[in-house]
Formats: structure tokens, C-alpha cells, sequence
């Protein structure tokens, strides 16, 4: 398996940008069932804006996910603002400055990404947020690395266990966030927040396929 | 959807123009949606920062001014500002005494506005402290939730601890002091209809012409249940009870009665409210001694109402009394 290079990278932020862009009414659906009506809109133009950051392109995948967490943080507001932001800028140092990253190294920096999310946000798993749909994903994604799969195979993986467990925030009570002002009428609404991460993860599976599997 | 404008996209810029215009005794960034003082920063004040998202006017930029807030950051529609433009906001009204931060407890709002505090800290030598506004007894059950929302008590602390900014109190003090007027202070609302984010464009949720929620927030999210229409007699002890039984009111100075509009109900339909209120908590005891009715904090085109009731000690009422020189609150000044 080739390492991830800074190319396909930069295509998993595209792709992802893509994804967000052709769902963004589907986003703010959700969101307006048990939010704000807002997280469509605030993704599109969070990543719509770290997209335009690559026409400058960065020196090396820690560059590319500070920029990329900056950029959100700069740009989104609310709680994805934040959430996304530090997920990427915790990304930045896990790298360890590589140009390219192998696959262990890439999972240990989304681990990173994760960790960062749970302490700014202080979500635990069955709270009805994107750590809902990260987790499963990362642990997915570990146990296929270390029972030999190629990275775009595991990425597979954990992109399958990212949509199961946006799946399962359905039938949650929110814990966090705005939804959870709900109480139990949160239950029987898909979370935003777990359907864009979900997307985030897909679209690593994508590019990194994209990428070929050596 | 029905509204005056010319692209949603542009929505809170071009309001800020028109603020601009019509306010010269505001100065705006409007790269980074920043309103503050003319004459900020005030050499010697704590200056007051709040802020939050758009589509709750006239919060959070009317009470920019003279003994209230220096400064506040505005965001999108029912978004949080980011926390550049409130590192930012705290670089432009710092005096030397320091800022602090009055943050309206949402998740977002908190998030950003600790990351602002992170950016403050590593890039300048100003002081901040934070002050999260959390009275909405609405939300039951705060272990479970992100805890209480940030409702109409927000302007009773705002505009006390913007009077006592004024008198020179130190960074320490209005941090003490904002905690205080927070903790005396409850509220509850309602809504009669849904409001419609622009960029959407079609009401949040659906309420049917005979139903109403209970324990809404401020951002058209629905609230923690769903009743028939009532009178507004039995109304107001749906919005009152709840906020009675959660903390004490009686004694002290009296208190502050604060009927909100949430932006699509009449100032007529709010004062028969203050009517039914002011009936219950005669008979509670509980002595209204100063009072504000009118939509002040609002959730776009929502109808519907908030009651908050802060109880004063006699500080707090003194620095009610206090000048204010806002566009949307002036006295003694």
C-alpha cells in the first residue's frame, strides 16, 4: 500500500466539500428537525472556503489539515465551527511533519482528530453527535489495518461503520447540543452532525481509492 | 417565504450597513463583524463583550453603549460568531483592565467564545474572564443536556454589570457580579408560531393553528412540548409556574419583570401579558419593581413571548437604575 500523499489528501477535502455541497439541503433538514435549520448552509460555506485555501497549495499534510482546521474555525460558527476545526487541527501534529503519511500514521492522526472532538465538545458515544459516527468508523478502521487490510479497504470499512452509526443516532435522545433541549423528542431524527461526518468519512474512502491500492 | 431582502446570502452584512448608517455613534469592522463603542477602548474600564448569532435583534448590537456593552460580535443567522472575531472584539475595547466575556450559554457560543479566550491568552497580555448566562428553566434536566439556555436574564446582567463597568468596578468584581444577576434570574417561553430562517426559507417547524410550545429557546427550535392553544390567562402560569417553583423571588428589592417578545407579537398582546403575570406574582408574594415589555431579544418572526424575572439585592437595583445610553435601551442619560 502506497502512503497517502499530499494529493489525495487534498482530493478527501475536495470530495468531502462535494458531498456537503450536494447534501447541504438534506443537512439542514435534519438540522431543522431537531436544531437550527442551520448546519447545511454553515458546512457548505465552511468548506467552500477551505477549498478555495488550496489554490495556494500547502508544503505537507500537517500544513494542509491546520489550514483546513483554521479555516473552518474561521468560517463556520456555531458548534460544527469549533468540532471540525479542532478535528483537523488536531490532525496537524499527529502527522508528525511526514510528507506522506502511511496508514497507520493516518489513522492515528484521525484518532487524534477524534480525541480532539470529544474534549471540546465533551460528547460521549449515545450522546447523538458526530463522535457517534467517528468512533465506530476509527475502531473499524484500526481493526482492518491490523488484521493486514490495505488502507483503501479499511477506509471501506470504516465508512460503512460511520453510516451504521449515523444510522443508530436515529432512534437516540440528544445529549448535547442543541437537540438535546428536545429531551425525548429528539428520538426518531437522524443527527446532522453524524450524517456530515459520515460524509467526511466517505470521502476519505474515496480518495484514498482513488489513490489506487498499490 | 415573505421577506425584505435582497439575497439571504447578504442578509446580516447589509443589515450591518444600515447599522452603520443609521448609528454614527457605532464604529463596525465589518470584515469581522464587529460593533463596538465609538470611543472603545475606554481607558481604565473592564470592557464588556457579548455577542452571538443574528436574528435576535435588538440584541445583541442595541445594547452596545454607555453603561451597557462595549462591544459585540455579530454571526450568522442563529450561528455563533468564531472565535478570531472575538479575540479580535477583546483586542479593540481593552482599557487595561481587562475584558470579560458575557457568553449566552449555547453550545456553539461556549465553544468559540473558550477558544477566543485560548487566542487571547497566546497572542496579547489582556485579561479575560468569561461569565456563561445559562437561565432558562425550560431545560429540566441539565446533566442530560448542555444545560440551560442563555433567555432574557442575559440583559439584566448586561445591563447591571455594564453599570457597574462604568463606575470603574475591576475585572474580578463584574465577574462576581454578572454571576450574581444570573443566579437571581429565570426564565421560560413560548411560541405561538414558528419563525423562518431566511437562507432556508420555510418555517423551522410546523405548529398547527391550534397548538403552541412550551419551553422554546431563541432560535426557532421547537420547545420541550407541545399544547393545546390557551388562553393567555392560562398561559402565563404555564410560563410563570415553572420559573417560580425553580428559585425563590420574594424579598430583597423586589424584582425585575421582563416580558420579551420573540418578534412577531404585538407590544398590545405583551402588556395583556404583563397583566396576567403581574396577577400571579401579586399573589406569590413577589413584588415587581421594575419591568420591561417589548421585543428585545427575538427569534426572527417568531410570535410568542419569554418571561424572565430577576430578583435584585439593593446593588443591583441601583445599577438597573444606572444611565444607559443604547439604541435599545436609554435612560438618565
Amino acid at each position: 500500500m502506497a502512503d497517502v500523499d499530499l494529493d489525495t489528501l487534498q482530493r478527501w477535502l475536495r470530495t468531502f466539500a462535494a458531498s456537503v455541497a450536494e447534501q447541504k439541503d438534506a443537512l439542514t433538514s435534519l438540522d431543522a428537525a431537531i436544531g437550527d435549520a442551520d448546519h447545511g448552509a454553515n458546512m457548505h460555506r465552511g468548506m467552500s472556503a477551505v477549498v478555495e485555501g488550496l489554490s495556494t497549495p500547502p508544503a505537507d499534510p500537517a500544513t494542509l489539515f491546520k489550514q483546513a482546521g483554521m479555516t473552518l474555525v474561521k468560517s463556520v460558527g456555531g458548534a460544527s465551527g469549533p468540532l471540525y476545526g479542532t478535528f483537523f487541527l488536531r490532525m496537524a501534529p499527529a502527522t508528525g511533519g511526514a510528507a506522506a503519511l502511511d496508514p497507520e500514521t493516518f489513522a492515528k492522526a484521525l484518532r487524534a482528530g477524534l480525541e480532539g472532538v470529544v474534549a471540546r465538545g465533551k460528547a460521549e458515544l449515545g450522546d447523538k453527535t458526530m463522535v457517534d459516527a467517528l468512533t465506530p468508523a476509527l475502531d473499524a478502521l484500526d481493526a482492518a489495518l491490523s488484521s493486514g487490510e490495505s488502507l483503501a479497504s479499511a477506509l471501506r470499512a470504516a465508512s460503512a461503520a460511520a453510516d451504521e452509526g449515523r444510522d443508530a443516532t436515529t432512534p437516540m435522545v440528544a445529549r448535547k447540543g442543541r437537540a438535546s433541549y428536545l429531551g425525548e423528542r429528539s428520538a426518531g431524527h437522524q443527527d446532522p452532525g453524524a450524517t456530515s461526518t459520515a460524509l467526511l468519512v466517505a470521502a476519505a474512502a474515496t480518495a484514498v481509492a482513488e489513490q489506487g491500492d498499490g | 417565504m415573505k421577506k425584505l431582502l435582497n439575497d439571504p446570502a447578504n442578509l446580516v452584512a447589509e443589515s450591518l450597513r444600515g447599522v452603520e448608517r443609521a448609528h454614527p455613534e457605532l464604529r463596525i469592522d465589518h470584515e469581522n463583524r464587529i460593533l463596538y463603542r465609538a470611543d472603545a477602548p475606554v481607558s481604565g474600564k473592564v470592557g464588556i463583550l457579548s455577542g452571538g448569532g443574528s436574528g435576535h435583534e435588538p440584541a445583541h448590537a442595541g445594547f452596545i453603549g454607555p453603561g451597557m456593552l462595549d462591544a459585540v460580535c455579530a454571526g450568522e443567522v442563529f450561528t455563533s460568531p468564531v472565535p478570531d472575531q472575538m479575540a479580535e472584539a477583546t483586542k479593540k475595547i481593552d482599557g487595561g483592565a481587562g475584558v470579560l466575556h458575557l457568553v449566552w450559554n449555547y453550545t456553539g457560543d461556549v465553544m468559540n467564545f473558550d477558544m477566543a479566550a485560548e487566542l487571547a491568552a497566546a497572542e496579547t497580555d489582556t485579561q479575560v474572564e468569561a461569565v456563561v448566562m445559562n437561565d432558562d428553566v425550560a431545560v429540566e434536566d441539565s446533566l442530560f443536556t448542555a444545560g440551560r439556555r442563555g433567555t432574557g436574564a442575559a440583559i439584566a446582567v448586561e445591563k447591571i454589570v455594564g453599570a457597574a463597568a462604568e463606575q470603574g468596578r475591576s475585572l474580578s468584581e463584574l465577574a462576581d457580579l454578572a454571576r450574581r444577576v444570573n443566579d437571581s434570574s429565570r426564565s421560560m417561553g413560548m411560541a405561538l408560531t414558528s419563525c423562518t430562517v431566511p437562507a432556508k426559507g420555510s418555517p423551522t417547524f410546523d405548529l398547527p393553528d391550534d397548538e403552541i410550545e412550551i419551553g422554546i429557546g431563541i432560535h426557532g427550535e421547537p420547545g420541550r412540548r407541545r399544547v393545546p392553544l390557551a388562553s393567555a390567562h392560562d398561559i402565563a402560569g404555564m410560563l410563570v409556574d415553572p420559573i417560580l417553583a425553580d428559585r425563590d423571588f420574594t424579598g430583597g428589592e423586589g424584582v425585575l419583570v421582563f416580558v420579551n417578545g420573540m418578534g412577531a407579537t404585538p407590544q398590545l398582546e405583551l402588556y395583556l401579558m404583563y397583566n396576567e403575570i403581574a396577577a400571579l406574582l401579586d399573589k406569590a408574594g413577589i413584588v415587581p419593581v421594575r419591568t420591561l415589555v417589548g421585543p428585545y431579544v427575538t427569534s426572527l418572526d417568531m410570535a410568542g413571548c419569554l418571561v424572565s424575572i430577576t430578583r435584585f439585592d439593593d446593588d443591583m437595583l441601583r445599577l438597573w437604575d444606572a444611565p444607559v445610553a443604547t439604541s435599545a435601551l436609554r435612560w438618565g442619560m
